[in-house]
């Protein structure tokens, strides 16, 4: 499955880096868009102009989400007749989907309406993907040897990423879903008499086109509420693997793309060596504790064939189950073909430690901008250990630059454990507050696993990734709001922050690389950086996961 | 900021008529031509539809072969897991209920021989499925209960086995309403 990808995602970065060469032409589309649009594709922005229009963007994407889903239940295309959300609800479904993470803390069949699932959901996947892919692309002029102010328009990658490769790739993965019965017609809920004699609705819907872009944009957020472990949004095991390739794809193929579009070819396998290595590291213990079981269970006598089955379907079985929980937490997706809250304690520190590094492979565009900042911080460590001037593709790194990196990648840490201790306060002393869900029953599991669902629910929202330990009862307005803020920053830093750099950067006096410069495509470079990313990961995260998910595997075996 | 904002409102209702209007429609068009138009292909017994091939139901009577335990009870309108954890007590209690209960309608089988997916949860709690090994620790109840053969059941099961991908990827699956459907037509 994962050769799969990767033989795809080659050729596919090059097609990408074709796209958006500078100069490229605009097909018919592209120019009616902008046309209509109002924007003019030859216009050259500064960094920080660049960043402007971003956010503007995307503060009137968030504007319309938050009034649709506030008014949803009133709106037409509502066949099963389902309420309008709340106003904490909203707010943090609107976030959610316009930062690509899909954290949802409704569930598509009762708690949003046809409508509200194409014009937010199923839109915002696709331009909160195309926003990612766009910011990666501000980047590249750092790269390169030319001395800049501009770095680029903004709105020509954003609507190139949507109408050159997200549309077309989602496109044909919906096909691939229809035929094999994810449903796509717009009729409501079904009603029959099972065999059994017991009466039982049916949720259906124009499903098969968002379950396309939710992985090909690693956005994640399922039309159904247990995403795609749900029969009708994921059926069998080709579609598991049409969807698990969909989704890591984009990924891989945006740092190829990279490589060809800066020509440093071996720079970029050695960062891909990189995430691959980390990807490996959380893979295979993952793998192994799942085939192996539940030894609480085992304990109780019954054979475990297939390994452990809580949470999981048949047809997919522990192995993919696994393998799709890893990189679904890696790449930012979100997704989930089993559910996580069930899976075993040392899968659980894995799958956290994945959204916690966030940049192995990472989200679409944003997966390479968060290993950019650990790339800084390891190009100025390791600068300081040689007692060389820290520089990146001839440019010096100095001291603004590294503020900028280190409060980055500091901000995630204050965010997830902020976070996490504010919740386990709330939870102790205001057990019995009178809010729609009394924070004493917020979780599921009590013990070391309960805390492990809280920590798992902030890491997620700052990590933009959107699974969840579903246990939580996180539906009302202290999670809401508390995630929602999480979420936007969780976005929004680390996207300002390495354009910012990289702006910076592109503005300094090119030194062409010589003998005095540190060579950063090399092996022994990308280990330094793979021990960038561990120590920072784990002296930031350590302590929260020995009292979550740690604890629990040591009283478990 | 003012600068751009008229451009990101009029971007934004371009492209929503394309990703949210004609995409899902083109989709829901091609849709048409699947099995089942799109709309989730059903099975149907003397002309009456009893479910939906994919969306699994509750089997609970010794004369069918069991569905999976489910978390929503199969409510196809509101799937979800347990979400419990490997080492919640209570969620091992229920487990051990489980086992208890499956011994006293299946006399004869030792608890080793249960596969863990007939005590546990799936992930949507609409799982349509059922390993080969689970569905034929459930004939000898079966072959007692409808006075049928087991060698006839066995091979019932065999028929309705779907192998894995291209013979090489996934587990062997028994979609347990075909199974029981083509159960109830036997005889």
């Amino acid at each position: 499955m994962y050769g799969l990808t990767v033989l795809w995602a080659i050729p596919l970065g090059k097609y990408i880096a074709t796209v958006f060469k500078p100069g490229s032409a605009n097909g018919p589309l592209e120019r009616f868009i902008y046309r209509v649009g109002g924007i003019d594709p030859t216009r050259e922005m500064t960094w920080k102009e660049n960043l402007v229009a971003l956010l503007t963007i995307n503060a009137v994407w968030l504007a319309l989400a938050f009034v649709l889903l506030l008014f949803q239940g009133s709106l037409p295309l509502n066949p099963d007749g389902n309420p309008s959300m709340t106003p904490d609800l909203a707010f943090n479904t609107a976030i959610s989907f316009m930062v690509n993470c899909d954290l949802q803390h409704y569930s598509g069949e009762s708690g949003a309406t046809y409508l509200t699932q194409l014009v937010v959901m199923n839109f915002l996947m696709f331009v909160s993907a195309a926003t990612g892919i766009a910011a990666l692309l501000l980047i590249i002029r750092s790269f390169l040897p030319k001395v800049v102010d501009t770095v680029g328009n903004f709105y020509v990658f954003f609507v190139k990423a949507i109408t050159r490769i997200l549309l077309p790739i989602s496109f044909v993965v919906a096909l691939l879903l229809v035929i094999n019965g994810t449903p796509a017609s717009f009729d409501g809920k079904d009603t029959i008499v099972t065999m059994q004699g017991d009466t039982v609705n049916v949720s259906r819907g124009p499903a098969a086109g968002m379950i396309a872009i939710k992985h090909v944009g690693t956005n994640g957020g399922g039309w159904f509420g247990a995403n795609s472990a749900h029969p009708l949004e994921n059926p069998n095991y080709f579609t598991n693997i049409v969807e698990m390739v969909a989704q890591v794809l984009l990924p891989i193929a945006m740092l190829f793309a990279l490589g060809f579009l800066i020509n440093r070819r071996r720079f970029t396998w050695v960062v891909y060596g990189v995430m691959t290595l980390g990807m490996l590291c959380l893979l295979i213990p993952t793998l192994v504790t799942e085939i192996h079981g539940n030894p609480a269970i085992a304990q109780l006598g019954v054979s475990q064939p297939t390994g452990a089955m809580e949470g999981k379907e048949v047809r997919f079985g522990p192995l993919a189950s696994a393998y799709w929980s890893i990189l679904t937490t890696i790449i930012s997706t979100g997704s989930v073909n089993s559910m996580h809250d069930s899976s075993m304690a040392l899968s659980g520190t894995m799958e956290l430690l994945g959204m916690m590094t966030n940049a192995f492979y990472g989200g679409c565009g944003v997966g390479f901008l968060n290993y950019y900042y650990y790339l800084i911080i390891a190009v100025f460590i390791s600068g300081l250990m040689v007692g060389r001037t820290p520089e990146l593709f001839g440019r010096k790194v100095e001291a603004r630059e590294i503020k900028i990196a280190s409060i980055v990648a500091l901000l995630s840490t204050l965010l997830v454990k902020g976070g996490v201790a504010l919740a386990a306060w709330v939870f102790i002393n205001y057990g019995d507050a009178d809010w729609v869900v009394k924070p004493s029953a917020w979780l599921n599991n009590p013990g070391n696993h309960g805390f492990s669902e809280m920590l798992y629910e902030f890491t997620s929202a700052n990590a933009n990734n959107g699974s969840g330990f579903e246990g939580l009862g996180d539906n009302n307005f202290f999670w809401n709001y508390a995630t929602g803020i999480v979420l936007i920053l969780g976005r929004f830093i680390p996207i300002i922050g390495p354009v910012a750099i990289a702006g910076l950067l592109a503005q300094k006096k090119y030194v062409p690389e010589s003998s005095g410069t540190l060579p950063i495509d090399t092996g022994t470079f990308g280990l330094m950086t793979f021990a960038v990313i561990m120590i920072i990961t784990a002296l930031s995260f350590f302590p929260a996961l020995a009292l979550g998910p740690l604890a629990e595997y040591f009283s478990l075996n | 900021m003012k600068t751009h904002i008229i451009p990101a409102i009029r971007l934004t209702l371009v492209l929503l008529v394309i990703l949210s209007v004609i995409y899902p429609l083109v989709v829901a068009g091609v849709g048409r031509l699947a099995p089942g138009g799109g709309k989730g292909e059903t099975v149907t017994v003397n002309g009456k539809v009893v479910g939906y091939t994919l969306v699994g139901q509750k089997f609970t009577e010794d004369r069918y072969f069991n569905s999976r335990p489910s978390a929503v009870e199969y409510n196809a309108a509101g799937s979800a897991g347990s979400n419990k954890g490997p080492s919640n007590p209570d969620y091992l209690k229920t487990v051990q209920v489980r086992i208890d209960t499956f011994l006293v309608h299946n006399p004869g089988i030792r608890k080793e021989d249960i596969p863990t997916e007939l005590v546990t949860a799936s992930g949507s709690g609409l799982d349509p499925d059922l390993s080969p090994v689970a569905a034929k620790i459930q004939v000898a109840r079966i072959a007692k209960t409808r006075g049928i053969s087991a060698d006839r059941l066995t091979k019932l099961v065999d028929a309705q086995t779907t192998g894995p991908l291209i013979g090489l990827l996934g587990p062997s699956t028994v979609n347990v309403l075909k199974l029981n459907v083509a159960l109830d037509a036997l005889k």
